[in-house]
């Protein structure tokens, strides 16, 4: 435990200091909302054991939906995340919905069927901009006091945004619910033997995911300026389920560690190999599931003794 | 032991990102490259527009003011977000002084928000978008080589005054298809011809056979190809192989070297075309083809050449004004006419628009074709005023009315 505190400390600490570290800010903002994104996605596989395939559909919506509130409709940054979190909450509650009546195989492959439909919605709709995306969206600033123009003052807002994401995951995973959650996860007909209307337990939690998946893509969207149809697409869905699985999926670093993993190697891959990075990150993803199961930080926990949590 | 094992964790971490790049190089003139390096358009200008960038570096000497000259490329897939994020690092990170816009009208658009944003020169060359001049241009654009407009003034009239009055258009579905529609369908429309129907097929397409008889169902006398790169190619082959050619006459509305050279002239015959550049057109012409063959073995397309001109261009400005700074170098392009084997008196207009003389050509056929990469003869020589109108586009909020 004394460890775990020691480790969380570091990683804040070096978090904090790391604009001045020489790396790149908007990097690492990319890299905080994909990590959210992986950590949002973390708390359906990783702790309700549901496996989704279309987790893009609400980090891609609300990129859009916050990127058209500031653009054409201008509303504030604040307000529009919140737009954008409340629409990817709906669409999370009516995917889920339908989705949570079935299990295994057949949940997956609902939620990458409506997850297309978001997509096709979002390639064929006016306010997209369809192939071209939506361009030039302002970050504006902080209920008018802070401006976020400057890419340090993005940078800790984010910051902020995901260190509060992050503990209210654990929060959610150590609660009473969170229990039910993970006796769901260990035994689903046990836990509707023991009484827990089990639908309702898993609505809650795809619901749940979906928002803060919905909350890094609207930040992303801010982060970058831009929101397109790479968004919303299925290979981000499919990012995302290797970022957990190689960071290692019920543990709560795991996530955080994949997406490092994969959004580093993509960006220094691009330059050199191009379009092939995503058969270099294919084949990483293979090996993972080959040689450690566990993902990273699942092996290095397992190695060492500790509990999952 | 825990506790060294997490630190290790944390360890590596770091040691992933000790290899960021450090710092903006002040002492450097930065050049940068984001094309299509893979997809439908990578024969257009690709790793070849990276050859060429280095073949005018060294022409010019390899350095300006003193400072060396590097060249940075990336393969934006055509993903706007690709193109725009690679943009706005190099401008954070690496001291990014001009970027060289490869094709796809979308990816430039997004690039163009970053250049206002960075205050960094963009010339668009791949990209036919008559928007990067037009409602989406910014003080940092210059649209180098060609435009929708021009296309549509220079083959769409071409065919009308053949007697092509009726119109069926297959158009790549985003930016740069739309507006080369939008631009072939006004000149259509004016010339007291009919456009019956559109359809829209998605960028990378291969199997065009749906759209085909749509197209020839449609009973229109002209199939407008308002496409660019392979897609141009497949649907021009496939419209050969369902025999619609026989009925319909096609159009190409963007068509470049390497497309006819992958078309075949077998298929391509006949065509009319619209271009910027054609490498048998004059001595100095023949003489930068000759050097660009014995490098990357191929013909230069339109674009490769501008890429060579643009870049040329860039670098004379830098040394006229003793600066890398934007808008120095800005004014300084703006107001040099341009007159090298890629235009004669071109100059760039208040939009951001490089004004030149396009030719409309037509593919010779097989028997016409004496020597390899003989495909053009010139139908018509457009002025710029004649190929892109005489006013500044009025969408653009820069122009003064």
């Amino acid at each position: 435990m004394r460890a775990q505190i020691a480790l969380y400390v570091g990683l804040g600490l070096l978090a904090l200091v790391a604009p001045f570290l020489g790396l790149y800010p908007v990097f690492l903002m990319k890299l905080l909302c994909f990590a959210m994104f992986a950590c949002a996605f973390n708390l359906l596989l990783g702790f309700t054991k549901m496996l989704s395939f279309g987790h893009a559909a609400y980090f891609g919506a609300s990129a859009y939906i916050t990127g058209w509130l500031v653009t054409v409709q201008g509303w504030g940054t604040l307000e529009a995340i919140l737009g954008g979190v409340a629409v990817s909450m709906l669409l999370g509650a009516v995917i889920g919905a339908i989705a949570v009546r079935r299990q295994g195989i057949y949940f997956a492959m609902i939620t990458l069927a409506l997850a297309q439909v978001v997509y096709f919605v979002c390639l064929q709709a006016q306010f997209t901009g369809g192939e071209n995306g939506l361009q030039g969206i302002a970050r504006g600033s902080l209920l008018g006091l802070l401006s976020l123009g400057d890419d340090r003052a993005m940078y800790y807002f984010v910051l902020a945004v995901f260190v509060a994401v992050f503990l209210f995951i654990r929060r959610i995973v150590h609660s009473p619910f969170g229990q039910v959650l993970k006796a769901i996860r260990a035994n689903e007909p046990r836990a509707v033997s023991l009484g827990y209307k089990v639908d309702r337990y898993k609505l809650t939690a795809f619901v749940l995911s979906a928002s803060l998946a919905g909350l890094a893509g609207s930040l992303k969207a801010l982060v970058l300026g831009f929101a397109t149809l790479s968004d919303v697409s299925q290979g981000n869905s499919g990012e995302v389920i290797l970022m957990t699985l190689l960071g290692g999926s019920g543990t709560f670093l795991g996530p955080f560690v994949g997406a490092n993993v994969v959004i580093t190697l993509q960006e220094y891959l691009s330059d050199l190999a191009g379009s092939w990075v995503s058969v270099i990150i294919g084949a990483i993803f293979v090996v993972c599931v080959m040689v450690f199961r566990r993902g990273v930080v699942g092996e290095i926990q397992r190695r060492f003794g500790q509990r999952s949590d | 032991m825990t506790r060294n094992s997490k630190f290790l964790a944390l360890g590596a971490l770091l040691g992933l990102y000790a290899s960021s790049p450090a710092g903006a190089a002040a002492d450097q003139v930065v050049i940068g490259d984001i094309d299509d390096m893979s997809g439908v358009y990578a024969d257009v200008l690709g790793q070849a527009g990276v050859d060429v960038i280095n073949m005018a570096i060294s022409d010019f000497g390899g350095t300006v003011l003193g400072k060396k000259i590097t060249v940075l490329s990336v393969d934006h897939q055509n993903k706007p977000d690709i193109g725009a994020s690679k943009f706005r690092e190099w401008a954070d990170q690496n001291g990014l002084t001009m970027v060289l816009g490869g094709s796809n009208t979308g990816v430039s658009i997004a690039m163009s928000k970053v250049a206002a944003a960075k205050k960094v020169p963009f010339i668009a060359i791949g990209a036919g978008g008559a928007s990067l001049t037009g409602v989406d241009c910014t003080p940092y654009t210059v649209h180098y080589a060609y435009d929708t407009t021009a296309l549509g003034n220079g083959t769409a009239s071409a065919i009308i005054k053949e007697g092509g009055k009726t119109w069926f258009f297959i158009t790549a579905d985003y930016a740069f298809g739309t507006q080369l529609q939008d631009a072939a369908t006004k000149v259509v429309l004016a010339n007291g011809g009919k456009v019956l129907g559109a359809v829209r097929a998605p960028l990378g397409t291969t199997d065009y056979s749906s759209f085909l008889l749509q197209a020839q169902a449609s009973g229109a006398q002209v199939l407008g190809l308002a496409n660019a790169g392979t897609d141009f190619s497949n649907s021009l082959k496939a419209a050969n192989e369902f025999g619609i050619t026989k009925t319909m006459k096609p159009a190409a509305l963007l068509a470049f070297l390497t497309d006819i050279h992958a078309a075949t002239l077998q298929t391509a015959q006949g065509l009319y075309l619209t271009t910027g550049f054609y490498w048998d057109l004059n001595d100095q012409t023949r003489a930068f083809a000759k050097r660009f063959f014995a490098k990357v073995n191929r013909m230069p397309t339109m674009d490769q050449a501008a890429f060579y001109s643009a870049t040329i261009q860039y670098l004379n400005a830098v040394k006229a004004v003793g600066s890398t700074d934007s808008d120095k170098v800005m004014a300084q392009l703006k107001k040099t006419k341009i007159n090298d084997f890629f235009a004669k008196d071109g100059y760039i207009r208040e939009d951001g628009l490089m004004v030149h003389s396009m030719y409309v050509m037509k593919v010779k056929t097989p028997a016409e074709s004496k020597y390899p990469w003989d495909y053009y003869k010139v139908v018509k020589v457009m002025t710029g005023e004649e190929a892109d109108g005489t006013q500044p586009d009025p969408s653009c909020p820069m122009v003064k009315k």
